[in-house]
């Protein structure tokens, strides 16, 4: 638990580090403004609601329920899916109006390079929430410690979550 | 009187033992069976972990300074030829004179090498695991299994470099802080061809190495301290460790980030560091066929060194923590004013994230921004200072025990203090702009950091060698011979360098006969050729008394025979995977009780009760 807290904090170095890159860089000029496509408002919902599920999942695995707690967890899952597929959408949307990866221009690129580092980190969270919702068939069997795994995933899985949803205001602010 | 003390001590051993053992894993009792393969090579076990760091460590050192010897080939003779060089490199040295492309592969490599591979894995890696359960009290790692994959992520890395250096394009040859545009380029240069994708995944892999072992380092420090064990009773070399895998865990992430901006760059036809590129008078044009703008190099640089800047205090860190704590033990004087050394070592690691840009006066930032940047850099100088002034302090009027590891720490010191104040001269951005890319720089950061980080290395070998290797010691006689030619051989090398930088004489070029202001120093850089010759020698004789003495090398027949205070000494001469056979012994004082109340030194673990 305490070594996902300074993961934590080095994941959050990545994320300052090309951020502030993105601030220079866009106040040198020479950039060109996007329009964040509604699928993204979308998509963080689905973020939220996914977490929010989580929550519900890790409540009742806490009091025993371990059918609602695999229901629960499925839905997340499949929540955490569709946000990926959804920011793929929006990608496509957003390389439709003419914002693309390799241009005069690095605004596309830094918003790919950054939210497409994002998704990696869910695609993590997913393998993540995948293997605990195939153990919750065999729930309940005997561990050593058994909030420690559903504590340690509901931490990354919100703060993925958080990481997101700054992310998306750092990008409508300097867009 | 010594003797006399051993025996309360392990009096007070058996009666003081806690028994807090299930607080930590079960396996740790080394009676577990244990395969070739879980042993030797997927081991978990925190001091096998350490010498796998450390073996890989020393070869990677002998290449890195090999190369530095081939080069030095180069700037000493610029005129003659070497056949032998053609017979071993083949097309890289036709005709026995090193080809200028392959001249740029062997500097850049000789950096990688020697910052990340040597001082950092080299050093953090080997001291870091070896020592941090040993000296805390704990029985391994916070994440042992985590432990492992550090080392196999790093060794991965090293694969991937080793990889690049025979391919026929040869390895990353745009200097080892790889600066794009040339590195963004595979066209603009053989050297960033191949050589520089397998730099860039090698960088990569190594972040990530670099990273499981701090979050490691630092769980451990925290969490798994033995009870009495409190943080200002560590010995300095754990708040060295600590600060430095918090250095890490915070900056390697923002090269990575640089580094992946870089990939995107080379691969996938971003522009976030180019900008109105003209290769060999061809525009450099995007798939679209347009001029391509509006990257910037200058964000690279910034990147690089917000973490290249940290990095150097990686390195120097640890062997600060080290040299502390050999000197107090060998001095026999407690550590002078040990609060003031950890406070130092705080200071220096929240400035060294405030520096970065004093790489980088010459790159066209705004002068008022410099001057933020010279403050801090000159503040810097403080903590430094008072580091010095108590390992001298430490020093003075003791009866001080000359083993090897107490010459390299005393060398240490020296190195230290001479390019420390080079430092102060750069740290001006007035005096960088002349003296910036020239020799002067070459100078300073060799002795400071490379000399100092390597001097705190050696010293840390000759001191824990018997904690590594079943109790073998090295041979002293050799590593006094052995530290006398490094130590002048170090001083031969780089102290001429500080004269032609002075003058103005760039780094980095192939030869400097065509130029007619600074081609008068053929004297001068054929004596530092041979200098540095000279300790390439001394280093394979520490080699050779590397691996004798690992396997013939004289025994320990107790557990402390130098009658030092920490917690490494209190363990069995071949500790098991578990460190302890018995409980954990708690702490009762601070590490550095030597010559207090008429006692000769007051090993950690004896309680206050046994003094009387």
């Amino acid at each position: 638990m305490f070594l996902l807290w300074i993961a934590i904090g080095s994941i959050i170095m990545m994320f300052a580090g090309l951020t502030s890159a993105y601030i220079v860089r866009r106040m040198q000029g020479n950039w060109e403004a996007y329009q964040l496509p509604t699928i993204f408002w979308i998509s963080s919902g689905v973020l939220i609601l996914s977490s929010i599920c989580l929550f519900v999942a890790s409540a009742n695995y806490k009091r025993n329920n371990y059918s609602t707690y695999r229901n629960f967890l499925g839905i997340t899952l499949l929540l955490g899916i569709v946000f990926c597929v959804l920011q793929y959408k929006g990608w496509q949307a957003l390389m439709n109006v003419g914002i693309l990866l390799s241009d005069q221009t690095p605004s596309g690129a830094f918003l790919y390079v950054i939210s497409g580092l994002h998704a990696t980190h869910v695609l993590g969270g997913i393998v993540f929430l995948l293997i605990f919702w195939i153990k919750s068939f065999k729930l309940p069997y005997p561990q050593e410690y058994p909030n420690l795994g559903i504590d340690i995933l509901s931490t990354y899985w919100h703060f993925i979550g958080i990481l997101w949803l700054y992310l998306f205001g750092f990008f409508m602010y300097y867009q | 009187m010594a003797n006399m003390h051993q025996d309360t001590l392990h009096n007070d051993l058996s009666h003081d033992v806690i028994h807090h053992d299930a607080d930590h894993h079960e396996e740790g009792h080394g009676h577990h069976k244990e395969s070739f393969i879980t042993k030797y090579i997927f081991s978990q076990d925190h001091k096998m972990i350490s010498k796998q760091f450390l073996i890989t460590g020393i070869v990677w050192s002998l290449i890195g300074v090999f190369f530095s010897v081939l080069f030095r080939f180069q700037l000493g003779w610029p005129d003659e030829s070497f056949p032998l060089l053609e017979m071993f490199l083949g097309g890289w040295a036709k005709g026995g004179k090193l080809d200028p492309q392959f001249y740029y592969a062997l500097v850049t490599m000789h950096g990688t090498i020697m910052v990340f591979f040597v001082l950092t894995a080299g050093l953090s890696g080997t001291f870091s695991n070896l020592l941090i359960p040993l000296q805390i009290g704990a029985r391994d790692m916070a994440a042992p299994f985590l432990n492992m994959l550090s080392y196999w992520f790093f060794f991965t890395a090293s694969v991937l470099l080793f990889i690049s250096l025979f391919l026929q394009t040869g390895p990353a040859a745009g200097g080892w802080t790889v600066y794009p545009p040339l590195s963004a380029l595979p066209q603009a240069n053989i050297g960033s061809g191949t050589g520089m994708t397998l730099w860039l995944l090698s960088m990569a892999v190594f972040v990530v190495s670099s990273l499981l072992g701090s979050l490691n380092y630092i769980a451990t420090i925290l969490n798994m301290r033995t009870k009495g064990m409190t943080m200002m009773r560590m010995p300095l070399t754990m708040w060295a460790f600590f600060f430095t895998a918090i250095l890490g865990v915070l900056s390697f992430p923002v090269l990575l980030s640089g580094a992946l901006l870089l990939i995107f760059d080379r691969s996938l036809g971003t522009n976030f560091y180019l900008s109105d590129i003209y290769i060999a008078g061809q525009q450099f044009t995007n798939s679209a066929g347009e001029l391509v703008q509006g990257g910037s190099p200058i964000l690279f640089q910034h990147l690089f060194w917000f973490l290249g800047h940290p990095e150097v205090y990686i390195i120097i860190l640890p062997a600060m923590g080290m040299v502390s704590e050999i000197l107090a033990a060998n001095c026999r004087k407690p550590i002078f004013g040990y609060s003031a050394m950890v406070l130092s070592i705080l200071a220096i690691t929240v400035l060294a994230f405030l520096v970065w840009a004093h790489h980088m006066f010459m790159s066209g930032m705004n002068p008022f921004v410099g001057s933020i940047f010279v403050l801090f850099t000159l503040l810097i100088a403080v903590p430094s200072a008072i580091k010095v002034f108590n390992w001298i302090g430490t020093m003075w009027r003791a009866n001080i025990n000359y083993t090897p590891a107490t010459l390299f720490a005393v060398g240490f010191v020296s190195m230290f203090i001479s390019g420390g104040l080079t430092g102060i001269f750069l740290g001006n951005s007035t005096l960088d702009i002349p003296l910036h890319d020239t020799y002067f720089v070459t100078a300073h950061f060799h002795i400071v950091m490379a000399m100092a980080g390597g001097f705190g290395m050696l010293a840390g070998i000759y001191h824990w060698f018997p904690k590594m290797w079943k109790g073998r010691q090295m041979n002293d006689t050799m590593g006094a011979i052995h530290f006398w030619v490094t130590f002048v051989g170090s001083y031969c090398i780089f102290w001429p360098m500080h004269y032609l930088g002075m003058t103005g004489v760039p780094r980095r070029y192939y030869t400097d006969e065509y130029f007619n202001t600074f081609n008068m120093y053929e004297n001068l850089n054929v004596f530092i050729s041979v200098s540095a010759i000279i300790v390439f020698a001394a280093q394979l004789l520490f080699v050779i008394n590397f691996f004798y003495s690992a396997f013939k090398g004289k025994k320990m027949t107790t557990e402390n025979p130098f009658n030092y205070n920490t917690l490494e000494w209190t363990t069995p001469i071949e500790p098991g995977h578990g460190n302890w056979e018995g409980a954990i012994p708690a702490v009762h004082r601070g590490p550095y009780e030597y010559y207090k109340d008429g006692h000769d030194f007051i090993p950690q673990t004896t309680p206050d009760s046994a003094l009387k």
